[in-house]
């Protein structure tokens, strides 16, 4: 079935749930409200002609201009070789939606690196935790105004900048440069044995 | 900033860890640097003498925010992250990335480049099926397939590294091609190494595959029906060995792969259930003589003449909020990419759905009633590589 064909025998059962196709030139995909997803899930699984019996891909994107956050469903059945695509807005203060894990149990560990990465919550979950990041820890990485906490249980997240302190060759060159004359000028022509000078005029050498 | 708001816990590790204890058994943990788990992956293992109750997966450990860096980087920048993301296969990581670029951009790739890119990919399925399989042997005790498999990948290793100069991580595809045609002489090599390599798989099945201790060590070890291989969304050989036949390559063909004649092998409980731990191994030595197979018609096949990069502007900017999809069959299954184009030059979304992370999700269920030892070998024979579970 083409994905106009699954919209429309979507549409058919939920009405005006299911909002209209978009885009209409690439993979286009349907909104549908929050509240209503395991049910519709749960038919496009059921549902011997459209027989979702996979759950591709969970996914999830964040719109703070929107101030919304959409969860993004990938279906895919073996049994029909079709696909098709779901989209569902949440509030971006408090994103909560009904978990699907009831209907595919890979939507288990696809919705616990949501809930990890994103903060979302999956109402009924049966083991909602933290999967890639430490339980205490703060934050949500994939959330686009997300700021790294500079330190966990005293473990710096942060690294030094190697180069800092580097300076260019040519720089380098000229102060060395400058040093040495500022010496000469200093002491004048009389005991030109400074350690100072000596290890500047040394390096000069060596950089020459 | 407005501060965000924190999701209440349910449930932490640790009071998992807690709940296991006060239930009287043995808590143990397998992991993070053990042998057998391919890389960083800990088993909260909940035993009750050698047979386990459960082996929970905490995975993590390698986790490099790759989808937060593509956010971050261009299109083209992205390409050598990818490599990252699954090691083994960095060939086909790649292609997943530049077949998704691509379709946003609407290009279509030169035909050598895309048979370059073919003889690439078979190339790395064959080497990350040689390490998955050597491995599994060594884990469960015959250490002598693992350097056979290794010799073999060597050779592999030194035709890629003429192909791109890297043995391990290649970024060699481009959005848009290739970044180098072949060198001179690699087909005849390839040539030679195919000839070598289809007799070495005969041997190879005959010192492991069917061999006696092998067959009665993984028969009916942790068999998966084809039912619940879907419900886990397990993908690639660890679906087929459960019967399903589907192969990304066959059945949403992409690139030259239509002009194969190969077979997506699949389980058939030869010498026990379908979908037990000695059909996935099978699945991937079957594999590796079927990329045989499209290796040799690549080279009777591709263009002698052919640019291998289609035109591509320098800087790509696409129209804000157009996305793509591309799933690809990697070593370890589909792979799939969902990009979201970003208003700049790099991507808003980038969600990398791997394999392995969802193979990681059954072993849980799967592990209910096994023994210790069994679960190394089930763990091997999932074939899962930990970069590419955490990203």
């Amino acid at each position: 079935m083409t994905f106009e064909e699954i919209h429309q025998r979507l549409a058919g059962k939920f009405g005006a749930a299911i909002g209209p196709l978009a885009p209409a030139n690439k993979d286009s995909f349907a909104v549908v409200p929050a509240a209503e997803i395991v049910a519709i899930c749960r038919h496009l699984k059921d549902d011997p002609d459209l027989a979702f019996d996979c759950l591709m891909n969970l996914s999830s994107v964040d719109w703070p201009k929107k101030n919304q956050i959409e969860i993004v469903y990938h279906f895919w059945s073996y049994a029909k070789r079709h696909s098709f695509i779901l989209k569902v807005a949440l509030d971006r203060a408090a994103p909560a939606i009904a978990s699907v894990e009831s209907v595919w149990k890979a939507a288990d560990w696809l919705e616990r690196e949501q809930f990890d990465l994103m903060g979302v919550q999956f109402d009924g979950h049966p083991d909602l935790r933290r999967i890639m990041m430490p339980d205490d820890w703060v934050g949500f990485p994939l959330r686009k105004d997300y700021k790294e906490q500079p330190s966990w249980h005293n473990i710096t997240t942060t690294r030094e900048n190697s180069l800092e302190g580097y300076v260019r060759l040519d720089e380098f060159r000229k102060k060395v440069a400058e040093a040495a004359s500022a010496t000469a000028q200093a002491s004048g022509a009389a005991a030109p044995t400074a350690p100072d000078k000596d290890a500047a005029a040394a390096k000069k050498e060596v950089l020459q | 900033m407005k501060p965000l708001e924190i999701p209440t816990m349910d449930m932490t590790s640790k009071e998992v860890m807690r709940r296991i204890e006060i239930s009287g058994d043995m808590l143990l943990n397998m992991g993070p640097q053990h042998p057998s788990t391919h890389g960083v992956i800990n088993f909260l293992v909940q035993t009750d003498g050698e047979v386990m109750k459960r082996a929970i997966p905490e995975v993590g450990y390698l986790h490099r925010s790759l989808e937060k860096i593509g956010e971050r980087c261009t299109y083209n920048g992205y390409m050598p992250y990818t490599d990252r993301v699954d090691y083994i296969t960095a060939m086909c990581a790649n292609q997943g990335w530049a077949m998704a670029v691509e379709r946003l951009l609407g290009i279509t790739v030169p035909k050598r480049a895309e048979y370059c890119r073919t003889i690439a990919c078979e190339l790395n399925r064959i080497s990350s099926h040689l390490v998955s399989a050597g491995t599994m042997a060594m884990d469960i005790g015959a250490v002598t397939p693992f350097p056979y498999a290794l010799r073999e990948r060597e050779y592999i290793n030194d035709l890629l590294e003429e192909l791109c100069g890297a043995r391990l991580t290649y970024n060699y595809l481009r959005i848009g091609g290739v970044a180098f045609d072949l060198p001179s002489n690699f087909e005849e090599k390839l040539g030679t190494f195919l000839d070598h390599f289809e007799k070495i798989l005969v041997e190879f099945n005959r010192l492991i595959t069917y061999n006696e201790i092998f067959i009665k060590r993984l028969a009916h070890l942790a068999p998966i029906p084809a039912a619940m291989a879907i419900d886990y969304c397990l993908v690639g050989p660890n679906l087929r060995a459960s019967g399903v036949q589907f192969d990304v390559r066959k059945d949403l063909p992409y690139s030259v792969y239509p002009e194969f004649q190969f077979d997506a092998p699949v389980g058939k409980g030869e010498v026990g259930t379908v979908g037990d731990s000695w059909d996935r191994f099978w699945c991937r030595c079957e594999e590796m003589r079927q990329s045989c197979r499209i290796l040799r018609q690549c080279l009777a096949q591709i263009p002698k003449e052919g640019g291998t990069m289609a035109k591509v502007p320098r800087k790509i900017k696409l129209p804000e909020g157009t996305e793509a999809y591309s799933r690809i069959e990697s070593a370890r299954g589909d792979m799939q990419y969902y990009v979201i184009a970003g208003a700049g030059e790099n991507a808003y979304r980038v969600k990398i759905r791997t394999g392995s992370f969802t193979a990681m999700g059954i072993i849980d269920v799967l592990s209910r009633g096994l023994m210790i030892a069994d679960l190394v070998a089930l763990i091997a024979s999932l074939d899962v590589v930990a970069p590419e579970i955490d990203r």
